[in-house]
């Protein structure tokens, strides 16, 4: 064990998986003398050399299509996108290409490709260093979505995805890159994908949170502690394929559903758990489910305060909750 | 990956021969399977009995040729025209038609439309529909495949609208940058379904494009059997020498429509197909044979009553395999079906046990 931060417990993973693994192949803008504008890659390219840390040119489309080639071909690469704002110009690759691959080739040609990207708000990035563009991805059919909380997550969840079968989206919240530290086990240490961690139990509420958005969680579950309602925290880690047994296990319990996304509110994630929530618990519910999420707005830049859900917001929704029943 | 360039004094003689006359007939053998399988499908459309057909008359003997001068363990990476270069690889006839009808012998499941199929053990890729896509999927291959020191090249498949698509831009700059040995493989057949080629870009061909990457672009007369062998041979031995990737722009012509749902004699005239049909590829290589003495009208007349009755055959059993099973839906999204795919598929059968969503 030793106490890492995110971004460290990312850059562990991935020297682990390089170092036991010689097909495992590194390709991204700044990842390989520079290491990563984040750091993420910090110190591999002179562990591993420039062929399997490879500083690509400016080119979201290159980047990932070329690793899906290398994929095709048997390499486990893992580009990077340097920031999760800047995917799109990729998308068709993610969607129309490495989604479809298995499924369009009748299995002949699995496309084993882990984007790796830093997501989310509450660094003062503005509209393009901030989003969180999960939903698209966790809507396209042969995509696995993943994100950390953690570092003993983010290094767990990376190497589960690196030895995944399916192509993988590993989202990592950068806003804690350096905020959140904790104990990381060393070695290949693998947390597995499609499974929820309950981060804290609780018996009248639940709220359901991943990246981020499960620290102002936990934050807001402690506040009540003393006098409030008791209430159950749900880190989703996967959110495609979810693992719908805990999730609603929680729901089941406690009755009462609070959901945390820093995505718009309008047909993000949260729109599927309430949907799941409505037709598989719908008579355990004792009160509306309610969404504390970005507001249905670009992500703005001086106001980024205001957008973020935050500890107070959601003890709000968690009150408001129950109120109702 | 290595980034050292050869300089331009260090780049080996390439060999630019002739393939021996046998394989030329082989391989003209191939070009009327192509074309008797295109007339055939472009039938079977119109009839109903196939759902859709992307034609590929008048790109015969660029693809047979690219492929005639490739090694069998190069990898394709096709668009979705790209029959002549399956049937090269020995991709079988039936296997193709079984594609066509989406049947339960189509070993892609059913899964995509007509003329986007592949087969791993001929390494050749499964085509999608957007364009250019596939190009830095082949740079990458090659990348691995030098990683891994296999001695191999991969080609990128795809057509002069292509040259206007992001992935065209990506991909070959990446290979320049990396060295990757690769081919791309441009068929110029002057229409991007009905945007003519000199309103697709203002370069005066498309193979300088090659230039800005910093490789080698080279034009060569598509309806030349021999001049693309001797292009792509030349190409495949500076990308297997170190010497990085090469453009190639075939110019031939679609002689067909750009799909069964394309009427090309809304943008183009009469007249300018009969010229290019002056110049078919199939005849021009049967013309130059007969010259050669190596075929006669008897052997040529056996040629294609053979490729009619192989693709007949063939159609005639593609006509016969059921369809595809309704619950392979739910198979290869993942490696394994998710909870929520076995849900699903559940209900579908359960909805066909009822007898709902009957085809």
């Amino acid at each position: 064990m030793s106490e890492l931060t995110l971004v460290q417990a990312v850059n562990r993973g991935l020297q682990q998986a390089m170092h036991d693994d010689g097909d495992v192949i590194l390709l991204g803008e700044d990842i390989g003398l520079n290491g990563g504008v984040f750091r993420a890659t910090d110190g591999l390219q002179k562990e591993f050399g420039a062929e399997r840390v490879i500083d690509t040119p400016l080119s979201e489309t290159g980047i990932v299509g070329t690793a899906i080639g290398m994929a095709l071909y048997g390499l486990k690469p893992v580009p990077e996108i340097q920031f999760q704002d800047f995917i799109y110009p990729a998308f068709d690759q993610i969607v129309s290409e490495l989604a479809k691959f298995r499924y369009r080739s009748g299995g002949q040609y699995p496309c084993h490709v882990v984007i790796r990207a830093p997501y989310g708000g509450g660094v003062k990035g503005g509209l393009y260093h901030s989003q969180s563009a999960e939903a698209y991805f966790a809507h396209t059919a042969g995509l696995k979505v993943v994100i950390p909380s953690t570092p003993a997550d983010a290094k767990g969840l990376l190497l589960s995805s690196i030895y995944d079968e399916d192509p993988v989206l590993f989202f990592e919240p950068k806003r804690i890159y350096r905020a959140v530290s904790g104990e990381v086990p060393e070695g290949d240490y693998r947390v597995p994908l499609g499974e929820a961690r309950v981060a804290r139990e609780g018996s009248d509420l639940s709220v359901f949170a991943y990246g981020a958005m499960v620290h102002p969680a936990l934050q807001a579950a402690e506040s009540l502690a003393a006098d409030g309602p008791s209430v159950e925290v749900v880190d989703l880690r996967t959110l495609a394929p979810l693992d719908e047994k805990t999730v609603l296990a929680s729901v089941e319990k406690t009755g009462r559903a609070v959901i945390v996304h820093e995505a718009p509110r309008f047909c993000g994630y949260g729109a599927e758990l309430g949907s799941l929530f409505a037709e598989k618990a719908l008579f355990s519910l004792k009160a509306p489910i309610v969404r504390v999420t970005g507001y249905d707005t670009p992500f703005p830049y001086a106001l980024e305060h205001l957008y973020l859900p935050n500890a107070p917001r959601i003890v709000h929704a968690i009150r408001e909750t129950m109120a109702a029943g | 990956m290595a980034e050292a360039r050869p300089a331009p004094e260090e780049t080996p003689t390439l060999p630019t021969d002739d393939p021996p006359l046998s394989d030329v007939l082989s391989a003209y053998r191939t070009m009327v399977v192509a074309r008797v399988m295109d007339e055939r499908c472009l039938t079977l459309q119109r009839q109903g009995r196939i759902g859709f057909y992307v034609p590929m008359q008048g790109q015969e003997a660029a693809q047979v040729a690219c492929g005639w001068a490739l090694n069998d363990e190069d990898w394709i990476f096709p668009a979705y025209r790209e029959m002549g270069i399956a049937l090269t690889r020995g991709v079988p006839v039936q296997l193709l038609i079984n594609q066509f009808y989406g049947n339960s012998g189509d070993e892609t499941k059913g899964r995509q439309m007509p003329n986007h199929y592949g087969f791993r053990r001929f390494r050749f890729v499964t085509a999608s529909s957007p364009v250019g896509t596939q190009i830095s999927h082949a740079v990458g291959a090659a990348m691995a495949a030098r990683a891994h020191k296999d001695p191999i090249v991969t080609v990128s498949f795809f057509g002069d609208g292509t040259t206007s698509s992001n992935d065209f831009h990506a991909g070959l700059n990446f290979a320049g940058v990396f060295q990757a040995p690769t081919i791309f493989f441009c068929q110029n057949n002057q229409w991007a379904i009905s945007l003519p080629r000199e309103k697709q870009t203002r370069s005066a061909t498309l193979a300088e494009k090659a230039l800005a990457y910093g490789f080698p672009g080279v034009v060569v007369d598509g309806m030349d059997f021999r001049a693309v062998y001797r292009a792509v041979a030349e190409a495949r031995a500076r990308a297997i020498s170190g010497g990085g990737p090469t453009l190639i722009e075939a110019q031939v012509y679609r002689l067909g429509p750009h799909s069964t749902s394309d009427d090309p004699r809304r943008y183009r005239s009469d007249a300018e197909l009969a010229e290019w049909k002056e110049k078919d590829p199939v005849a021009r290589l049967k013309h130059e044979l007969r010259a050669s003495e190596a075929l006669t009208e008897e052997n040529d007349q056996a040629i294609w009553d053979a490729a009619k009755q192989e693709v007949a055959r063939a159609v005639e059993a593609a006509e016969k395999l059921p369809p595809v099973d309704p619950l392979t839906l739910f198979d290869d999204v993942y490696a394994t079906r998710t909870p929520a795919l076995e849900r699903q598929r559940g209900e579908l059968a359960r909805e066909l046990a009822a007898g709902g969503s009957t085809p």
